[in-house]
């Protein structure tokens, strides 16, 4: 599977995936508005499922605190955005959503299984139920303005956020770090007897996985260009990584990027061909991909990789 | 005072609703391991059918609460011989079960709110039902939401009784414990954890009707009832029905307490209670 080799041998893989990335960061080159738009939402759910399959793919911990942390970062612009020059802005909503991760990460994450799910996902009903109030009472708003930024701009700021994430997962999963954060996941108290600082590991890999989901949260801010709390903490950014990450399949670092990719175009195409029906296609859709593929996209074609070889091994 | 009594009992009355929603939450994710995130959407349903019921062949929605719980109840049951039966069976680790079986409910959550809003419109509907006012104590209420209370404290009260008293309760709480040693003492492990689910949208389907009884309803209200559902059976620990009933009590009447002294906040302050009591103390205020 390419990158998730733990060589770094497969030389094709590496073209066929820089060959990618010139095409695709030429796009606003050749291709339409509407293409453009479409990519930059593509881009923003990679960053969420990647850097969401960061921390809860080697650890098993199902966060579902995504909207929280993705959340957070559009906050910042929306406050900061008038004042501040836009990396700087970036860069502070990555760094408050860190922070808020690391106060979560620091308080939660002695909760096991389903208490931890149920709180990172009270987390953002919390903060969607607290803002609206906060901006309804106290401030008297319903919503904010962020200064808009160009198409192309939003686009390279998404994907540089990308790139970095994929190199900083890549480079960690080949690290020490990397196999000390596996081996939490395969048993973790083995693996703090064995000398892992499981707690400091778990900490700090949410934070960076909240750091990009934070600072593709700022950059989105500035493409909506109006927010408001519902719109910033949407429950479906809540589960869509977990699907996207699921469907493209956990381990191969590719996999959470193809289940972005395909779960997008996905839903921007139901909505435009059958709105009154695209719910209920793409809940069905999600139903079938568990049920039938719980080892994800990549697995799936894993399997059919090693059927056809058994096959030939068996003619031969 | 009477503003007092006033806030107590409209907590109560609130408290019951959310008691009998979240013992239908607590058989499913006690027993039969489902988290299930479409919870408020079987509430959502229960609410609407009965609404359908009332106003198109004018059914008692005191009647109709029992034929859409019913509906709902077959619906639970074949989802579980189907859907969750097949991913448990697929499913590595118990774990990774409860994770695909939630975010299958998710895509549940999805189909059932769009089933809904095409058949029914995506407006807030209601009905007038027993709107008298009823005086007691010096404190008014309108009859609908005493006659909310009275169903929601007896139909704890029967659920109660059957999984303390007959066999086929026995079964249930055999099966919550330990399913395969269950199923190695006779228990039909299958049929036993399908009827579990089927029973929490059973209850799901009460909750809702009894909802619509005294609330505005919409196709989109779910989310926020499985929330506060999760939020009573983590309170009153996992698995116990008379915790989800003080659960239910107790939050309903933080509510109405809450919403008395600045309304925007009653959602907030079940959420920090949540956050918290998960934090201190996960096994409930009648945990060990």
């Amino acid at each position: 599977m390419g990158i998730g080799n733990r060589t770094f041998g497969n030389t094709p893989a590496w073209i066929a995936a820089l060959l990618l990335l010139a095409l695709v960061a030429a796009a606003p080159l050749y291709a339409g508005v509407y293409t453009v738009i479409l990519m930059i939402s593509v881009l923003m759910y990679m960053v969420i499922a990647v850097s969401w399959a960061f921390f809860s793919g080697p650890t098993g911990y199902i966060s579902l605190a995504s909207a929280a942390f993705f959340g957070t970062g559009i906050y910042t612009s929306a406050i900061f955005g008038m004042v501040l020059p836009m990396p700087l802005v970036i860069l502070l909503g990555a760094l408050a959503s860190s922070g808020l991760a690391l106060l979560v990460g620091a308080i939660t994450l002695r909760l096991k299984g389903i208490y931890f799910v149920m709180f990172t996902f009270g987390l953002v009903e919390l903060m969607l139920n607290f803002i609206l109030w906060w901006e309804v009472t106290i401030s008297g708003t319903t919503g904010r303005v962020v200064p808009p930024m160009s198409n192309q701009t939003v686009f390279y700021s998404m994907l540089g956020i990308l790139v970095v994430l994929v190199l900083v997962v890549f480079f960690v999963r080949r690290s020490t770090y990397g196999l000390a954060l596996q081996s939490i996941g395969e048993n973790e108290e083995a693996a703090a007897h064995s000398g892992v600082h499981v707690t400091a590991i778990k900490i700090t890999t949410y934070a960076v996985s909240a750091f990009f989901m934070g600072a593709a949260g700022a950059v989105m801010a500035t493409r909506w260009t109006y927010i408001d709390p519902k719109i910033a903490f949407n429950p479906l950014i809540c589960f869509m990584p977990v699907l996207m990450a699921i469907f493209g399949g956990m381990r191969p670092l590719f996999g959470p990027i193809i289940g972005a990719a395909i779960f997008t175009y996905l839903e921007q195409y139901l909505i435009t061909r059958f709105p009154y029906y695209y719910m209920l296609i793409f809940g069905a859709i999600m139903v079938v991909s568990i049920l039938y593929m719980p080892e994800g996209l990549l697995g799936l074609v894993q399997k059919i990789r090693i059927r056809i070889r058994e096959k030939q091994h068996a003619n031969s | 005072m009477v503003t007092f009594l006033d806030i107590i009992i409209s907590g109560l009355l609130l408290g019951g609703i959310y008691a009998v929603t979240a013992v239908g939450l607590s058989l499913q994710y006690g027993v039969a391991r489902v988290l299930n995130i479409a919870h408020g959407e079987f509430i959502m349903l229960g609410a609407f059918l009965t609404w359908f019921l009332f106003t198109t062949f004018g059914i008692n929605p005191l009647v109709a609460l029992f034929i859409s719980g019913l509906i709902l109840f077959g619906v639970g049951f074949l989802l579980y011989r189907t859907l969750f039966t097949r991913l448990r069976i697929s499913a590595e680790t118990p774990g990774a079960f409860e994770g695909n079986s939630m975010l299958a409910c998710f895509g549940l959550l999805f189909i059932i709110q769009n089933v809904a809003i095409l058949c029914w419109g995506a407006d807030i509907k209601g009905y007038s039902f027993l709107a008298f006012p009823v005086s007691f104590w010096g404190a008014k209420f309108s009859a609908n939401r005493l006659v909310t209370l009275l169903f929601a404290l007896v139909i704890c009260l029967v659920f109660y009784l059957f999984l303390s008293k007959t066999r086929l309760g026995k079964a249930i709480r055999a099966a919550a414990q330990d399913p395969e040693t269950a199923g190695l003492m006779g228990v039909r492990i299958n049929r036993v954890l399908a009827l579990c689910y089927g029973l929490g949208a059973l209850m799901a389907g009460f909750g809702g009707a009894l909802i619509s009884m005294s609330y505005n309803i919409h196709p989109t209200m779910g989310l926020e009832y499985t929330m506060i559902a999760l939020i009573v059976i983590v309170l009153g620990g996992l698995g116990s029905i008379p915790g989800s009933l003080i659960g239910g009590l107790v939050l309903g009447l933080v509510g109405s307490i809450v919403t008395h002294v600045e309304p925007g906040l009653a959602l907030v302050a079940y959420y920090v209670i949540f956050m918290v009591l998960l934090l201190v103390k996960p096994s409930g205020i009648l945990g060990k």
